[in-house]
């Protein structure tokens, strides 16, 4: 569930609100979107992945909030973890364009 | 019409924003009609294929191999599917992904410089497939769920929605609607599932459509307990273990039994067959997010146990949805279109589950068919939408089916579908007298939603979503109990057995009171031909 949006890191382009597939936040007058219906949060991670400057942090748990703070997870180097791992961003190689995929799919005959 | 009303008319009105959407709506309008796709959440980031990847269904155009899986899918799939319409597929998504790789998708080469076009990453698939959608000339409309079809004597006219960020409402009239909205997953959390909830489905019975194959729905996908990645061919590297530490199964590469084994208590895996740094980095690097949920909770998968859960997975990696009557992907509404999950799969792949390879190829190539169907159809129209007079066709969970004042109660309504649907001893062992108590407790569920829906955009939306899914349990429970044996992803403790005399589809329609019946198929004949053979 998502339980982090750094309001130090946001750069207010409301980007999160505009793809979130299950409408968890919310524009805000002030800028900084708000998680307002948390809980319907389906732990996609697509918000992390479009937020362009790594403000936001998925918890892997789909159930209950663990409370993490913004300091930890980037003290983990969590923040923009997965933008980074499939190569989403400028300047960066998707993960699409290894083989690594087809070379599994040789592996595992599914 | 109020003020606070979004209007619009085009020739075909797309709904859904997953690849069959996009599929669509670009095959539309390449025919020259004027296309519209209202998408729940973002084309882009919604639905199934998004936040994972999916793999293709590429056979080398060699006449021997073709034909080999097609007699494979057909014995595999109960003899249910038909060769031609897998034949189909196999030319049409070829020519899908050469155009993907024209549109600039990176797909890798081999060392001839070949690509290999046998996998699609979701994030830079539908990304691309946004940029293709809107570059055709196709109006997108995000956030913005459809409520409810409109419909005259001659068939769909459009429909209605909701705009979720500005709560404005809207209505689109068109003379062709394809419903591209996916399967039924049940809000049951499996990766970025939980926008599929089934309107598409309520939506089109409500004027009349029929549905096939919903009993083909008892896919359980195995999921890190505490994540929601359901990708399991990283399974296949694992040893899986009880609470004791003791060793239950190693490297099985279908799971087909941890239902039994979940039964039992709670079980874990550990990744302990890539037993070298080299195959783990190797796994890492080709499925991180597999692995992103499980860093993030602080598991070495490779050297600690992490617990399992199933998810269940619906009509999505089921094989039911709307009845398609021709080539075109139309249902039985006239201008009514489907593609994708939320169309029957079964003339593919039969009474087994598409998962991976079929349906994704599937929603493209159903997209592209229903796409220039649609096109041709509100095309050959002699008047545009708007000077037609629907009726709008919405009744459970609407305002037009209130019958009380009191408040709709959405959370435990939502509970106790799902109390009836999710459990593995309901759902997955299933036999006549459990499906039948709990089919008896979906129905009586249908009265709750008289009450009136919480005039929130979140309340009209949800509410809606649970009226969808109630009905699609209720027509998956009618359609497993009236299939008296067990075949594909059907399977009945009481019918163990499969009926050559049922190598038929069921058909159920209607809402209130379901309808029920046979449709025959094509290669019937030969699973008999075969039995007779072996009685010789």
């Amino acid at each position: 569930m998502i339980e982090i949006l750094s309001r130090s890191r946001c750069i207010e382009c409301n980007q999160c609100v505009n793809v979130c597939p299950t409408n968890v936040f919310d524009r805000n007058v002030d800028g900084v979107p708000s998680l307002a219906r948390q809980s319907d949060c389906q732990t996609c991670f697509m918000c992390e992945l479009y937020c362009p400057v790594d403000a936001i942090y998925v918890d892997p748990d789909p159930e209950k909030l663990t409370g993490v703070t913004e300091l930890h997870v980037q003290q983990l180097g969590l923040l923009g973890g997965y933008r980074e791992k499939v190569g989403w961003g400028k300047g960066r190689e998707p993960v699409a364009s290894h083989d690594f995929m087809y070379q599994l799919s040789l592996k595992t005959i599914f | 019409m109020s003020l606070n009303e979004k209007r619009l008319c085009v020739d075909v009105l797309v709904l859904g924003g997953g690849p069959a959407g996009a599929w669509s709506a670009w095959s539309a309008a390449s025919q020259g009609a004027t296309v519209l796709l209202a998408d729940k959440g973002y084309l882009g980031t919604s639905g199934a294929t998004a936040p994972g990847g999916t793999t293709l269904l590429v056979i080398p155009p060699v006449a021997r191999l073709r034909e080999e899986a097609v007699q494979q899918r057909l014995r595999a799939g109960g003899y249910l599917s038909e060769n031609a319409w897998i034949h189909r597929v196999l030319d049409q998504v070829e020519q899908n992904l050469e155009q993907i790789e024209q549109w600039g998708y990176p797909f890798p080469k081999d060392q001839d410089g070949t690509p290999l076009r046998t996998h699609l990453q979701g994030p830079e698939y539908m990304a691309l497939m946004r940029k293709v959608v809107r570059k055709a000339g196709v109006k997108i409309w995000d956030q913005s769920p459809a409520l409810e079809l409109i419909h005259d004597e001659h068939g769909v006219a459009g429909a209605r929605g909701i705009d979720r960020l500005s709560g404005k409402e809207w209505l689109v009239q068109a003379n062709a609607v394809i419903v591209a909205t996916g399967g039924c997953a049940f809000l049951s959390k499996g990766l970025g599932c939980n926008v599929l909830t089934g309107e598409g489905l309520l939506m089109s019975s409500e004027i009349g459509a029929e549905l096939s194959g919903m009993e083909f729905s008892r896919q359980y996908a195995p999921s890190f307990a505490d994540g929601t990645v359901t990708r399991g061919r990283m399974l296949a590297w694992s040893t899986l273990y009880d609470a004791e530490d003791q060793p239950l199964l190693q490297g099985e590469r279908t799971f087909s039994s941890i239902p039994e084994l979940l039964m039992k208590g709670p079980v874990y895996a550990k990744m302990d067959l890539a037993n070298t740094a080299h195959k783990r980095e190797f796994l890492r690097r080709a499925h991180p997010i597999f692995f992103m949920p499980l860093e993030r909770a602080g598991i070495d998968p490779f050297e600690q146990k992490f617990p399992l859960t199933l998810r269940y997975e619906g009509t999505m990696r089921g094989t039911g949805g709307l009845r398609l009557m021709n080539k075109e992907c139309s249902t039985t509404v006239p201008g009514l279109y489907a593609a994708g999950d939320a169309a029957s799969r079964e003339k593919v792949t039969g009474a087994i589950s598409g998962g991976g390879a079929y349906n994704a190829s599937w929603a493209m190539c159903s997209g592209t068919w229903a796409g220039a169907g649609a096109a041709k159809y509100a095309l050959a129209q002699s008047s545009r939408a708007d000077q037609r007079k629907p009726t709008a066709a919405g009744q459970y969970g609407l305002p037009a089916g209130v019958e009380s004042t009191d408040t709709l109660e959405i959370r435990p309504l939502i509970s106790s579908i799902q109390a009836e649907i999710l459990p593995l001893h309901i759902n997955y062992f299933r036999s006549i007298s459990v499906l039948s108590s709990a089919l008896e407790r979906l129905h009586a569920l249908v009265p709750y939603l008289k009450a009136t829906p919480p005039s929130t955009v979140q309340g009209k939306v949800q509410t809606r979503e649970a009226a969808a899914m109630l009905m699609v349990g209720r027509w998956m429970y009618t359609a497993a109990l009236a299939r008296k044996e067990s075949r594909g992803l059907q399977q009945l403790a009481d019918y163990p057995e499969m009926d050559p005399y049922q190598t038929h589809r069921l058909l159920v329609s209607g809402i209130e009171k379901i309808n029920i019946r046979t449709e025959s198929v094509p290669h019937a004949h030969e699973l008999s031909l075969l039995r007779e053979e072996r009685a010789i």
